[in-house]
């Protein structure tokens, strides 16, 4: 068994008496897909609002590759290591495709650049300019981007929206993606498609991905290990397809 | 030689086009050829060009509305023409008494932006705009209620005279340094950093960026042009009056920034230019009651233009009739260097539409679970 | 007594804030904006107390037009200006209201001139107590404001449209799927606020009678502050927040070595709240959805 990169402990959070989330364990392996699996309201975006300290836990901590996160800020958990898109994807709208992918590039430690180094336009400005220019070009590359890349974020069409927001996350250079409904209004085509880039993802950046979705086909066909959430706390988890079929899973589900 | 080939010529051409204009007028000075009011009107253009693209950075790029530009105007105005009125027995009226009241004056004006900022800025929403709103009439009233030997209270500070044919050229070059400046960073990681809060706050946090360091930079950055604006104009106006730096100067800066275009330093520019020129021309016509014309023409600007360009239900007109289009078209007939955005939007809107096609999903999984579960038992 | 006069004064200035600054939160809890016009709409009503004294000598009369005119108003301005904008960034609409606002005064000053007119509303002299000298109009500014406010309350809390408020400044697309006509709603908020305006212009003349075009311009932005104290969304903070602002108005107006830095005090005041506590006194903390 490979290691454990993210691991939560009695994850809860409650807002105003309401317990939203109650513990929450979940252990998730190194080049693991897992799925977050429930119907609306279930606390699968709030859970990914803790682990991305949108949120302060109430109750419970977690842990990426060992280190203690609860509590900490947005930005130093993305610099740590998590990154995410969002249900409803968003992107920076009115800047282009390439620029969005290079402000997910910002922060890592080759391409630092002072605020003096580039308003004096020192040598460092146009290393750092044209290496991350470069390094956005692959990423773009490999999602099929490339020839799009100078026209802004909300002229792309939506799939390709899904895409590019997926990029700029990994641009972070994370070492675990959290995919929020990634699959959510695309169409047959689209999706399909979008299997396929999670799949390649995974193998070929080595990359531990989480994610949230209704669909259970998509959630059968994609992934590993799942934990299945109703009005916050742990129906079943596990491999998905014991955990889909667990009498729990079903009944809430169907009702009967 | 081939590295020069590269250099994209639309990025300069604003220091050049402002150069020019910078030689031309010097040389007309020297040959004093220039009246005076000319002269001052040209100090002017340059202050104003300054506190509109520094103003642009917060508004355009940023995204954040400051209403007391004119405050740290103030700021400057007062702390650097005290300080020329300290060093003009010492220095004299040259070139170091000048720079010294700049450097004093602006980071003055930039360590309030500082004070300021920290409060405001860590809070969402409209804080800023009512914050520096507040931060302009106190400074207003401080040096307003000052004593007479301090700041000059309500009569305002007398300033040295400086050597007139100088001072515009030395405006202008601190106009090339503050467009570097802004420019630079702009274009830059740092500018995109910049533009990404602006267009996604929540997504820019969510991607690593620091936000709160960068409104802060931005907003001191800004108010330290502000301030630089407010000493160039003491040396302008040899005294300084609290009263000329209210709410309305703030929203006169405002309109420049607007009128140019939110997120366009060019656009900036040349708003700057053309308000203040018609400030100064209209002031002798429009005369008496008549003057109001002209807060009438700026509120009008601010409500046309910003409905226009935001407004949701015209966004479709907005993408056939904009001037970039006009340019592009003008520039390449050619069709297929048109973009195309409607062909490529193929999406699934609605979430409703969405649940409904998952809930038959979650039916037709459920058929094949059932047998399983029948097994089973 | 120098001290319960000055404390009077100071509830009958807050109570006038405490008007203008509840136009101002409900606006901003239920359409998700700062109504900069809201202070000119007070200006407005101002001029047409003057109108109607000038005619027919009534200030009731004039009143009672004045918050007419200004509901309606209040109501052209958001039809016009602000729900073209939704649903467009916050900043376009802020820039928009600053405009909505320049547009206000510049039109009065074309109409009216800009010399200030004199609107003497009423004179009601003293009353005298004891030792005790009480202006008669802050006390009617008093007491009128408490029975508006406590209507307001009520308002809200008691009825369907008031609750139908409440719902759409919780959630408004929560609201809308249970089937409130959101856009109703918030141009019942504007004519609400815009006709506490008019009260409030009514009562600033009956406290000075020199009528300007900028006359709602510095009474605005203290409301605002006042709002922003007791906490912005909040209607009790509202209150709070201007009464709390007119006291130390009073208090500091009263003290001649701090007297010319009262304005400056005030919003300092909003400073160091907004330091301390973000939310201002009264108010919750607002989650986003992410």
């Amino acid at each position: 068994m490979s290691e454990i990169i993210l691991k939560t402990e009695n994850l809860g959070i409650t807002f105003g008496g309401l317990k939203a989330v109650s513990d929450v364990n979940i252990e998730i392996r190194k080049k693991q897909l897992y799925g977050l699996v429930g119907p609306n309201g279930a606390g699968k975006t709030t859970i990914f609002n803790m682990l991305t300290g949108v949120y302060r836990p109430t109750t419970g901590r977690f842990f990426l590759d060992g280190e203690d996160l609860t509590g900490k800020g947005q930005e130093v958990i993305n610099h740590k290591g998590i990154a995410r898109t969002f249900q409803n994807i968003r992107l920076f709208n009115n800047m282009t495709v390439i620029h969005n992918v290079m402000v997910g590039l910002h922060n890592q430690s080759e391409y630092k650049c002072s605020f003096l180094e580039t308003i004096l336009r020192l040598p460092r400005y146009f290393k750092t300019e044209k290496a991350m220019r470069q390094k956005a070009k692959e990423l773009l590359r490999i999602f099929g981007l490339e020839e799009e890349r100078n026209n802004l974020a909300c002229n792309l069409p939506y799939g390709k929206q899904r895409k590019l927001e997926i990029a700029r996350a990994l641009a972070t250079n994370p070492k675990l993606l959290l995919l929020d409904e990634p699959a959510a209004g695309m169409n047959p085509n689209e999706t399909a498609d979008l299997v396929e880039t999670i799949k390649f993802i995974r193998d070929n950046f080595d990359m531990t991905i989480l994610l949230i979705e209704h669909d259970m086909k998509f959630v059968a066909g994609l992934c590993d290990e799942i934990t299945v959430l109703n009005f916050g706390t742990v129906l079943a988890q596990g491999d998905t397809k014991t955990a889909l079929n667990d009498p729990a899973v079903v009944k809430a589900y169907i009702g009967g | 030689m081939a590295k020069l080939g590269k250099i994209k010529w639309k990025h300069y051409i604003n220091y050049i086009a402002i150069a020019i204009v910078t030689i031309v007028f010097g040389a007309m000075s020297f040959a004093n050829l220039l009246p005076s009011s000319t002269v001052y009107l040209l100090e002017k253009i340059a202050i104003s060009i300054i506190l509109a693209v520094s103003l642009s950075m917060v508004v355009g790029f940023l995204g954040e509305l400051s209403l007391g530009h004119a405050g740290f105007m103030c700021v400057g105005a007062y702390l650097g023409g005290k300080v020329s009125c300290l060093l003009e027995p010492v220095f004299g009226n040259g070139l170091i008494t000048l720079i010294i009241s700049i450097l004093v004056g602006g980071l003055i004006a930039a360590a309030c932006g500082i004070i300021i900022g920290l409060p405001a800025l860590r809070l969402k929403g409209d804080y800023l705009a009512i914050v520096t709103l507040a931060f302009g009439e106190i400074v207003r009233s401080i040096f307003m209620n000052s004593g007479e030997e301090s700041f000059g209270g309500s009569l305002g500070l007398s300033t040295p005279r400086y050597d007139k044919s100088v001072l515009f050229i030395f405006a202008f070059v601190l106009v090339l340094g503050c467009l570097a400046v802004v420019q630079n960073l702009i274009r830059s990681k740092h500018g995109r950093a910049i533009t990404s809060i602006r267009d996604n706050e929540i997504a820019a946090h969510a991607t690593g960026i620091n936000v709160t360091k960068y409104k802060l930079s931005v907003f001191t950055i800004s108010s330290l042009f502000a301030g630089i604006a407010g000493v160039l104009y003491s040396f302008s106006n040899f005294r300084v009056q609290s009263t000329n730096f209210d709410y309305n100067y703030s929203i006169e800066i405002l309109v420049m920034v607007v009128l140019g275009g939110m997120g366009s330093i060019n656009g900036s520019i040349v708003a700057a230019t053309l308000i203040t020129y018609l400030d100064t021309t209209l002031q002798t016509v429009l005369t008496g009651n008549l003057a109001v014309l002209q807060d009438l023409f700026y509120a009008l600007i601010l409500i046309i233009l910003v409905v226009y360009n935001n407004a949701p239900a015209l966004s479709a007109f907005r993408a056939t009739h904009n001037l970039s289009v006009f340019f592009e078209k003008l520039r390449k007939h050619d069709p297929a260097h048109r973009r195309d955005d409607e062909a490529k939007w193929d999406r699934v809107p609605t979430k409703i539409e969405m649940n409904e096609i998952l809930s038959v999903d979650i039916q037709s999984t459920s058929s094949t679970v059932d047998p399983d579960k029948k097994e089973g038992k | 007594m120098e001290f319960i006069e000055t404390l009077i004064s100071g509830l009958s200035i807050g109570s006038t804030y405490a008007m203008i600054a509840l136009g101002y939160t409900m606006v901003y809890g239920i359409a998700k904006m700062l109504n900069f016009a809201h202070g000119d709409v007070i200006m407005v009503g101002g001029y047409m107390i003057f109108l109607t004294m000038t005619a027919l000598g009534n200030p009731v009369v004039g009143l009672v037009a004045a918050i007419i005119f200004c509901t309606l108003l209040g109501i052209t301005i958001e039809k016009v200006a602000y729900k073209p904008l939704r649903g467009a960034s916050p900043l376009a609409v802020l820039i928009t209201a600053i405009g909505m606002s320049y547009l206000l005064q510049s039109m009065a000053q074309m109409i009216f001139g800009s010399a200030p007119k004199m609107v003497i509303v009423a004179d009601f002299g003293n009353l005298k107590l004891g030792s005790l000298s009480v202006p008669v109009y802050t006390l009617i500014t008093l007491g009128c404001s408490v029975v508006i406010m406590v209507i307001l309350s009520l308002f809200v809390k008691y009825t369907k449209v008031g609750r139908a408020m409440i719902a759409v400044s919780e959630d408004r697309g929560a609201a809308q799927l249970m089937g409130i006509n959101v856009n109703g709603i918030i141009t019942i908020t504007f004519a609400i606020g815009s006709a506490l305006a008019a009260f409030a212009g009514f009562f600033m003349l009956m406290k000075s009678p020199s009528l300007s075009n900028t006359l709602g311009a510095m009474p605005g932005i203290k409301a605002f502050t006042a709002a922003v104290i007791g906490g912005i969304g909040s209607i009790p903070g509202a209150m709070v927040g201007g009464i709390l602002m007119g006291v130390v108005e009073a208090f500091s107006l009263h003290v001649p070595a701090v007297a010319p830095y009262t304005d400056a005090i005030e919003f300092i005041i909003l400073i160091v709240i907004l330091l301390v506590k973000p939310t201002g006194i009264l108010g919750k903390v607002r989650r986003e959805k992410v």
